[in-house]
């Protein structure tokens, strides 16, 4: 069995002819505000789970902790929430291998979950991580933190926390690239060509 | 990944792991409150038994079910032939409702193959005469992979009537693609025609002696012993139930032994069993026996088979022959 | 009937020569120059052919009475025309077996009936071809239909004591057994591919060759035991070969056929368990089909027998351990033997004609067919083109089946006519329609 290689970063290629609208300091600083953003919006970090979405928004997730509790002296259970099995567009895509969703000790049942992810665009893995966390069980309360939003929504979903939010066409694509992740340094660039929903 | 599953060998090794990989996320999914998964919403897939098997046929029909495919259960049993209607005939007829897949048991083998040629649906063998069952060999596999991890250059000996085993056939094929050494160990009346060239182009051991299996070389990994049907003493095959277990039963003594050796060695069967004649009730229910954990694998693997077989875009995939998407 | 000049053809490959034939018997040969043409005359210009003596089929399914809906006796004879076959031995093993003297003088009949080449029907040993009960061999060979094969082909003549006493008995008038050689305790019901690497890989119940060999061995003993003469159908393997080889030069009167899938096709075509390869005896692996090969060309196999055996898509639309036995081979014959055979050097167009024709019609005691291209011979006649290349297509069959092993494949040879008594019965492929004949 590989499944631990599968787990291990790998870096994907960045676009040359893409340009860097965030870096280094500037993801820091985005997630930094948003750790804050969020301890104030729960008044703390009690009955708090994060949750990313495979596979960047794990990564983020497990960030944000460290922020958190470097704030509040509280560690907050961080977990994964894999929406592979709940995309709409399964038929239309060549099959893919689900990740794993691992989910805290302490359950999701009347905590507040925040879903953290790397872009948010059109709404539909967020729709399918609400899908996913329902078969889970019932918080008390939903929130969605993003690095990124950068727009053109197709479902009525909006993040509580972004980072950055950022203009684009249809055209662009996103691509967020993170050192724990990918094994280069942390950047957020826009390059031209088939848009694509971040860096799953 | 292939659109049928038809062999053991139908699958690379990148594709077994992949399969084992899913299992794994699905063997997770079984043991939550809610175990529905939408993955397979609006897939049609039936099961199509021409062969009692309650175990594998509930097995994939709560496979399909909690991944919220429709799973219709149709028991075709006594041969076709003997009803006059042709085996194409029967399988067309049910394939002329719109399904997406097609879960075949049946006591003749090769007749998932066959019908894989007459249907647009994919064909998943659950089982063909003394052929072979694929999902058995990835359940089997998914268990030991647990236990042990990459199964390359471990050794796994298989026991019992090779000669009529689909479990035998497509254990060796996909224990072979992902790297063990296998041995294999049975009378010679229970060995397979063939068997020595079959074995040389393969490379898997053949013996005819459990004890040299067992004791001699580097130790087991894994004892899987195959069911044995006293029936095969009228054929001729060994004289009795007792020379039988002597010669070839996981007795007691055996296990000790065995744990001797390496005290981790797993125990596997693939049921039902035989206690007494091919496994000792000391084997089966032992320290070291995983025959349990094959069964509870069974859904979480063919939830698996199913997700990987079915959820991809067809359209795309079967765009040469010019069949639509499945719907 | 009016004349009939072929025109250019070389006779037995050989010489060139123009034939001329009348009522039904060969006039006139001219190597030396052609013949003159008066306006009756049908011509066929065989430049470029061979002429031979018409082919005889020793083992032929044609299916009725009883499974009409696969093979008639008509629609067998046209394919046997078309395949260059004059004269085809019928298999016993229809519904209602041909065990008795009327059976054997129906077949006969529609034989005559259908017109295209002479049908000559083949007694069961047995009665129902039970294996227990001689049929009525005597009454059957004595009968107008003079049948001199017996054979209960399909079973197996498995016990040595009705076989020994059928040889015994058709001494009296100089019958042959053509015996099934499969031990049916050895190659059950069930078994349906040879018994080796692909029946283990695929889990079929197996078919050993020790099943023939051993049957050939013990009727070998038989036949010189009781001076008796047996033929062996469709031999098989390589020991069955050395099991013959070894009677012949004992002097037993035994003689084999091997059908023409058996020197052509292996049982690695098996793999993807297509009934359509499910014949009995089993497609064998390469070195059998090696020594077969070996085996006719030095003559320990006497003669090339099709054992066409059509089948009902529904009957072979089977699982394929369930579905039926068998395949077509009439048609296909020459075009296969002479490119196994004589295309790759193996041996000559005049042995193609000694097995395919010549030992045939003496094994059957045909005294009509197997003849010589000479004046005052029967004109039963094939022309073939051995330098044209053919590819089989299942749909221009005339058989009712479709159960072509050859389908899509091309071998280098055809049939280009068949006469039967100066009667042109196909041309080109296709079979004419009968015409009833007189032959009081």
């Amino acid at each position: 069995m590989t499944r631990t290689d599968r787990e291990v970063p790998q870096g994907h290629p960045v676009d040359p002819e893409s340009r860097i609208v965030l870096g280094p300091d500037d993801i820091a600083r985005a997630l930094r505000r948003i750790a804050h953003e969020i301890l104030e919006s729960n008044k703390g970090a009690e009955d708090l789970v994060l949750l990313g979405i495979p596979s960047r928004g794990v990564t983020l997730a497990q960030r944000l902790a460290v922020l958190i509790e470097e704030v509040e002296g509280t560690a907050v259970p961080v977990g994964s929430l894999d929406i592979t099995l709940h995309r709409d567009d399964l038929r239309s895509q060549p099959t893919r291998t689900p990740m794993r969703t691992e989910i805290p000790g302490c359950g999701v049942d009347g905590m507040v979950v925040v879903l953290v992810d790397d872009v948010l665009y059109s709404g539909r893995t967020v729709r399918a991580a609400l899908d996913a966390l329902s078969d889970l069980g019932r918080p008390k309360a939903v929130r969605l933190a993003v690095l990124v939003d950068r727009g053109h929504r197709e479902l009525p979903i909006r993040a509580d926390h972004v980072g950055k939010n950022l203009p684009t066409s249809h055209a662009e694509k996103v691509q967020v690239r993170l050192r724990a992740h990918d094994g280069i340094e942390d950047t957020v660039r826009i390059a031209a060509g088939p848009s694509h929903v971040g860096g799953r | 990944m292939p659109r049928h599953l038809l062999s053991a060998a139908d699958l690379d090794r990148d594709e077994v792991i992949e399969i084992l990989e899913t299992a794994a996320s699905m063997h997770d999914i079984q043991r939550r409150d809610v175990k529905k998964l939408p993955a397979l919403r609006g897939r049609t897939v039936i099961n199509l038994f021409f062969e009692d098997s309650t175990r594998t046929r509930s097995s994939f029909e709560i496979a399909g079910k909690w991944m919220s495919a429709d799973t219709i259960n149709i028991t075709a049993k006594g041969s076709s032939a003997s009803k006059g209607e042709s085996l194409r005939d029967t399988v067309l007829t049910i394939t002329a409702m719109a399904v997406d897949a097609l879960v075949i048991r049946h006591s003749a083998s090769g007749a998932c193959r066959q019908v894989a040629g007459w249907v647009d649906a994919s064909v998943i063998n659950a089982g063909d005469g003394t052929h072979e069952h694929p999902t058995q060999a990835l359940l089997d596999a998914y268990t030991m992979t647990r236990r042990l991890g990459d199964l390359a250059g471990r050794r796994v000996v298989i026991v019992g009537d090779l000669t009529h085993s689909r479990v035998f056939r497509s254990n060796v094929l996909l224990l072979g693609t992902l790297g063990a050494d296998v041995t294999v160990v049975a009378p010679p009346t229970l060995m397979p025609s063939g068997a020595a060239e079959w074995s040389r182009r393969d490379g898997f051991v053949l013996s005819h002696d459990l004890d040299e299996a067992l004791f001699v070389g580097p130790a087991a990994d894994v004892v899987m012993m195959l069911r044995v049907q006293r029936e095969r003493m009228s054929g001729g095959f060994f004289p009795t139930a007792r020379e039988y277990s002597v010669g070839y039963g996981l007795s007691r003594e055996r296990v000790e032994r065995l744990r001797r050796r390496n005290e981790d060695v797993l125990v596997m069967h693939p049921g039902p069993m035989n206690r007494g004649l091919e496994i000792s009730a000391d084997a089966a229910d032992g320290l070291g026996s995983v025959i349990l954990d094959q069964v509870s694998a069974g859904v979480a693997v063919r939830m698996a088979v199913l997700y990987h077989l079915l959820s991809g875009d067809h359209s795309v995939r079967d765009q040469d022959s010019g069949r639509e998407g499945t719907t | 009937m009016s004349d009939l000049l072929i025109a250019g053809a070389r006779i037995l490959g050989a010489t060139s020569a123009d034939i001329l034939v009348r009522d039904g018997v060969v006039a006139q040969v001219s190597t030396t120059g052609p013949i003159d043409r008066p306006g009756s005359t049908e011509v066929i210009d065989a430049d470029g052919l061979a002429v031979l003596p018409g082919f005889v089929d020793l083992h032929t399914h044609l299916r009725e009475p009883g499974r009409e809906d696969t093979e008639t006796v008509a629609t067998g004879s046209a394919a046997a025309a078309a395949g260059g076959f004059t004269a085809v031995l019928a298999m016993a093993n229809t519904d209602p077996v041909t065990d008795t003297a009327e059976a054997a003088v129906h077949i006969l009949d529609l034989g005559r009936a259908a017109g295209l080449v002479d049908v000559q029907p083949v007694g069961a040993v047995t009665k129902r071809l039970a294996g227990d009960e001689l049929a009525e061999l005597g009454l059957m060979a004595r009968s107008r239909a003079r049948v001199t094969v017996f054979s209960d082909d399909g079973r197996c003549v498995a016990d040595a004591r009705i076989m020994r006493r059928a040889l015994e008995y058709i001494r009296a008038f100089g019958g042959v057994v053509s015996q099934h050689s499969q031990d049916p305790r050895l190659a059950d019901g069930t078994a349906c591919c040879h018994e080796g690497e692909v029946s283990g890989r695929l889990g079929l119940p197996g078919w050993p060759a020790v099943a023939e060999s051993t049957v050939i061995a013990r009727d070998a003993m038989l036949a010189r035991h009781t001076g008796s003469r047996v033929h062996v159908a469709h031999v098989s393997t390589a020991e069955g070969v050395d099991v013959l080889r070894w009677a012949k030069a004992q002097g037993v009167a035994i003689t084999a056929e091997v059908t023409p899938h058996h020197l052509a096709l292996d049982v690695d075509l098996v793999r993807d368990y297509d009934p359509v390869h499910k014949v009995n005896p089993p497609l064998r692996p390469q070195g059998d089909v090696e020594a077969l090969r070996e085996a006719l060309a030095d003559g320990t196999i006497d003669a090339v027998a099709t054992d066409h055996a059509p089948h009902a898509r529904h009957d072979k639309e089977h699982a394929f351990v369930d579905a039926a036995f068998g395949m077509l081979g009439l048609e296909t014959a020459f075009s296969v033997v002479h490119d196994v055979m004589v295309r790759s050097g193996r041996m000559g167009l005049s042995d193609l004609v000694e097995r395919m024709s010549v030992a045939p019609a003496r094994i059957a005691r045909l005294d009509t067919h197997g003849r010589p291209v000479a004046v005052g011979e029967p004109a039963n006649l094939v022309l073939v083109d051995p330098d044209a290349s053919v590819t089989v297509d299942r749909d221009a069959s005339h058989s009712l089946s479709r159960n072509n092993p050859w389908h899509g494949r091309t071998f280098t040879g055809a049939v280009h006519a068949t006469i039967l008594r100066g009667r042109v019965t196909a041309l080109g492929g296709r079979a004419h329609a009968g015409e009833q004949e007189d032959r009081s």
